[in-house]
């Protein structure tokens, strides 16, 4: 048999510390990311921030300086502007609604068709979304990833024990914190679709964190009497190898998605690679210790 | 043994077979399938969300408020005419929702009026010589749901009169109506169409107050509010100042034409009865020609008989469409409403017209436009990213398991049949977030194989024979996947009661590939492990 990884005797345990320090910084860069959301300063979505978004497809290269020049010559202002190059598309954004919704779609319309009338372009969307809508989805986006997250440990904690359950919520909290934290860097927009890829990898990389609390599980009444964190080291290195080779095909079709699906799911495809490499981590290094330090070294009760 | 073999073969052949006859509609093939089966076989696929075949989502907001403010209008009006009628003298007036009234004689006979034609005015302050109404809660709750429903059926009204294939149109919440246009290309249109409260008014333009000769008579679009502003003090308190569209015949630009019209609502819409597209022969151009039911007839005659060589504004929504001069009495029931159309609003107008007025207006909350060219490119693409992983997960896996990962491969083929036919049998929306979901789906559907192989690999290490190993293997890994495939279900379920149309597409892939997974691995693998075993007794499993 092919084996990439073959009998490791690796102390992940012992590497605790180094790596809560490090899941500690991701996770206060995901906090910061959230403050930052939830009083605006982020860079939002249209979806949640309420304005309007037009993408035009030129026939023509077109240079984002001068769309940009021609949009604020004709009195638009407060207006964010994004390039496709590729494949000449450019995305126009504004994020303030003090004007009814759909006079400034129109406005950029027509201010493009008089301002450069040899580049035709065909408008590949428009969103218009009103200040309440934003609301409502903001809050509908927090109360979900609030309800998958407690279902999440109800589930573990039901199946396994309370604290497998606790482990098992940091862990995920910590995935979904260190994503959001890393795309709030980038600069990257928060917006529904990055909501939902949070979400797939707080339920995916849950599948990780199962394997390995499942060998733990088993070894443990297996060799109650040995101490509990070699039977955990143990039980991560018997399982190294699967919970690396599952990540990794769907890591394979996320790569697909990414280079190949198109620009709407781009930043889904970005979202989904971070969050599978972060989970595997997160259930390896993350998960198992915190079990073991809200359980203690006491040998586990059996359930 | 055999038998147990049959069951499992039979049910994993019917399920292939049914899905395939079911995702058959959703794809090419289907127009090239014969006659016969295209008559009794299931016809109808997947649908296509509005992100991948373009059109239009609206979300609009049913003003409710605006309609009680309309309705207390109203009875203002009425109560004048009633007394007027009765001979009982009272000022009456509107201040927001309620109405005063100042009689100068018997208040006692003034409110038994009041009682007697609208019950459902609450008196709320009642001093001698000023009476105050409003309507009550009850009536005024009546008043906001009618207000919705009232928008729902008209809206469905127009859109079928507009001709939009499968259009969905539904309430959300108490006071918001969804509606989506699929395929829709003059989006603009839709949406006016959609929006327009419709209120069709006839009122008389004030041309002998002075006024009226120092207004000018065009101005440039835009400089309404300037206008406004201007003769804000001016105006007298029973007039306003309305505008109408026109277009500048030399230059083409549009231009406003300037009124000065009696607040008096003399006749309204409500009493039409049919609405049509007509061609003026003289000068070629569309009008709409509009004809009332017999009560309209008659105070139509009645005011046209009254007000001879006086123009009539007909005006729609506070825009002045139309101002001619009354040459004669009108005693047909008919009318005509010019206003420099195209045929295609003219063709609009009459739709509004004929399918009613909206008891309130509607304000946008949400528009989200999807062109064609987009949707067709994301769905290249999604196809396009599917392939590609596919192939890359069914490459890995063979090198990997070697025969094993065959099998494992065979069944992430079939889990995307039965996927496929599983969202086409219930006729799911497919979205873009969808196709990612099927995507993932296809990453996640090994998943299951990796941890039996893996485990069935401990066991062989431990020296068991390939036949127990796989047994034992199968059977030990069985509530790990289980618990793998549940926590991602949670998520895929909350993602489903949360998430809005994409989002939901999302949803459904997911948890139907997660789902569909759990059948492919743990009876489709499992049995050709076990077919194989039965054959012979295996020295060495390729794995």
């Amino acid at each position: 048999m092919l084996e990439l990884i073959k009998n490791t005797n690796i102390n992940f345990l012992g590497k605790k510390y180094i790596a809560f320090i490090f899941s500690g910084i991701l996770s206060i860069i995901g906090i910061i990311a959230i403050v930052q959301i939830a009083t605006g300063k982020a860079n939002l979505g249209i979806d949640f921030a309420g304005g309007t978004a037009v993408q035009l497809k030129f026939e023509k290269p077109v240079s984002l300086h001068e769309v940009r020049k021609v949009l604020e010559d004709g009195g638009l202002k407060d207006i964010d502007l994004q390039d496709l190059p590729a494949v000449n598309k450019i995305l126009i954004r504004v994020k303030k609604t003090e004007h009814q919704l759909g006079q400034i779609s129109d406005a950029i319309i027509n201010v493009i068709s008089q301002k450069l009338p040899d580049n035709k372009y065909s408008v590949d969307s428009t969103t218009l979304i009103g200040p309440k809508v934003g609301g409502k989805l903001r809050a509908d986006a927090a109360k979900a990833v609030a309800v998958a997250v407690v279902g999440i440990l109800i589930y573990v904690a039901f199946r396994f024990q309370f604290k497998f359950g606790v482990g098992a919520t940091i862990a995920t909290f910590h995935d979904v914190l260190a994503v959001l934290g890393i795309f709030y860097l980038m600069g990257r927009e928060t917006n529904l679709i990055l909501v939902t890829a949070l979400l797939t990898i707080a339920g995916y990389s849950l599948t990780d964190t199962v394997v390995v609390f499942d060998r733990i599980r088993e070894n443990l009444r297996k060799r109650h009497k040995e101490p509990v964190e070699a039977v955990m080291n143990a039980s991560i290195n018997e399982v190294l190898s699967r919970t690396i080779i599952t990540s990794f095909t769907v890591l394979l079709t996320s790569i697909a998605l990414f280079f190949f699906g198109g620009e709407v799911i781009h930043d889904f495809a970005l979202a989904m690679i971070m969050g599978v490499v972060i989970g595997t981590y997160s259930s390896i290094f993350i998960a198992s210790p915190i079990v073991l330090l809200w359980g203690g070294k006491r040998p586990f009760g059996n359930k | 043994m055999k038998k147990k073999f049959f069951w499992r073969i039979l049910l994993i052949t019917v399920t292939t077979i049914l899905s395939v006859v079911f995702s058959l509609p959703s794809t090419r093939l289907f127009s090239s399938m014969p006659e016969l089966w295209k008559k009794y076989m299931p016809d109808e696929g997947m649908v296509l969300g509005l992100d991948l075949q373009g059109g239009v989502h609206l979300v609009f907001e049913v003003e409710g408020d605006k309609a009680v403010d309309i309705t207390t209008e109203r009875i203002v009006t009425r109560l004048k005419d009633i007394f007027e009628k009765e001979g009982l003298k009272a000022e009456v007036k509107k201040d927001n929702l309620d109405i005063i009234i100042q009689p100068s004689g018997d208040s006692d006979k003034i409110k038994k009026a009041v009682v007697d034609n609208y019950p459902n005015l609450n008196l709320v302050e009642g001093v001698e010589e000023r009476l105050i109404y409003r309507l009550t809660d009850r009536e005024i709750n009546v008043i906001k749901d009618s207000s919705v429903d009232q928008a729902l059926e008209t809206i469905r009204n127009r859109i079928d009169q507009f001709g939009v294939r499968e259009p969905t149109i539904h309430k959300q919440s108490t006071n918001e109506i969804v509606v989506q246009l699929p395929g829709v290309k003059d989006t603009r249109r839709a949406i006016d169409l959609v929006g327009k409260t419709a209120i069709l008014e006839f009122k008389l333009p004030d041309d002998e107050n002075p006024l009226a000769a120092q207004l000018p008579a065009l101005i440039s679009s835009g400089e309404e509010e300037k206008l406004l502003q201007e003769f804000a003090s001016k105006i007298p308190e029973d007039d306003e100042i309305l505008f109408g569209r026109d277009v500048d015949k030399e230059t083409g630009r549009v231009i406003k034409r300037v009124y000065l019209i009696k607040k008096q609502t003399l006749m309204t819409g409500d009493l039409l009865t049919e609405a049509s597209v007509n061609i003026d022969t003289m000068y070629n151009e569309p009008y709409v020609a509009i004809s009332f039911n017999a009560a309209g007839a008659k105070l139509f005659d009645q005011i046209t008989a009254a007000n001879v060589q006086r123009r009539l504004a007909i005006i729609l929504d506070n825009n002045v469409y139309s101002a001619p001069v009354i040459k004669e009495r009108i005693s047909g029931g008919s009318a005509q409403i010019e206003g420099r159309f195209s045929m295609e609003e003219a063709k609009d107008l009459a739709i509004v017209l004929r399918s009613g007025s909206l008891m309130a207006p509607l304000k946008m909350l949400q528009n989200v436009t999807v062109g064609p060219s987009l949707g067709r490119d994301s769905i290249e693409a999604g196809i396009k990213a599917g392939i590609i992983g596919a192939i890359l997960v069914i490459v890995f896996m063979m090198v990997y398991y070697r025969l094993s990962g065959v099998i494992a491969d065979l069944a992430l083929v079939l889990n995307i049949i039965l996927l496929v036919g599983a969202l086409s049998m219930f006729k799911a929306t497919l979205t873009l977030p969808g196709i990612a979901g099927i995507i993932l789906a296809i990453g996640m559907a090994v998943d299951s194989n990796v941890l039996m192989f893996e485990r069935i690999r401990d066991e062989i290490r431990a020296g068991k024979t390939p036949r127990s190993a796989v047994d034992s293997g199968y059977s030990k890994a069985f509530w790990t996947i289980f618990d793998s495939h549940v926590t991602t279900l949670i998520t895929a379920v909350v993602l489903f009661q949360f998430g809005t149309g994409p989002i939901k597409g999302f949803a459904v892939t997911l948890s139907l590939g997660v789902a569909i997974n759990l059948f492919t691995a743990l009876v489709g693998t499992k049995t050709v492990f076990d077919f194989i075993n039965t054959k012979r007794e295996i020295k060495k499993l390729s794995i």
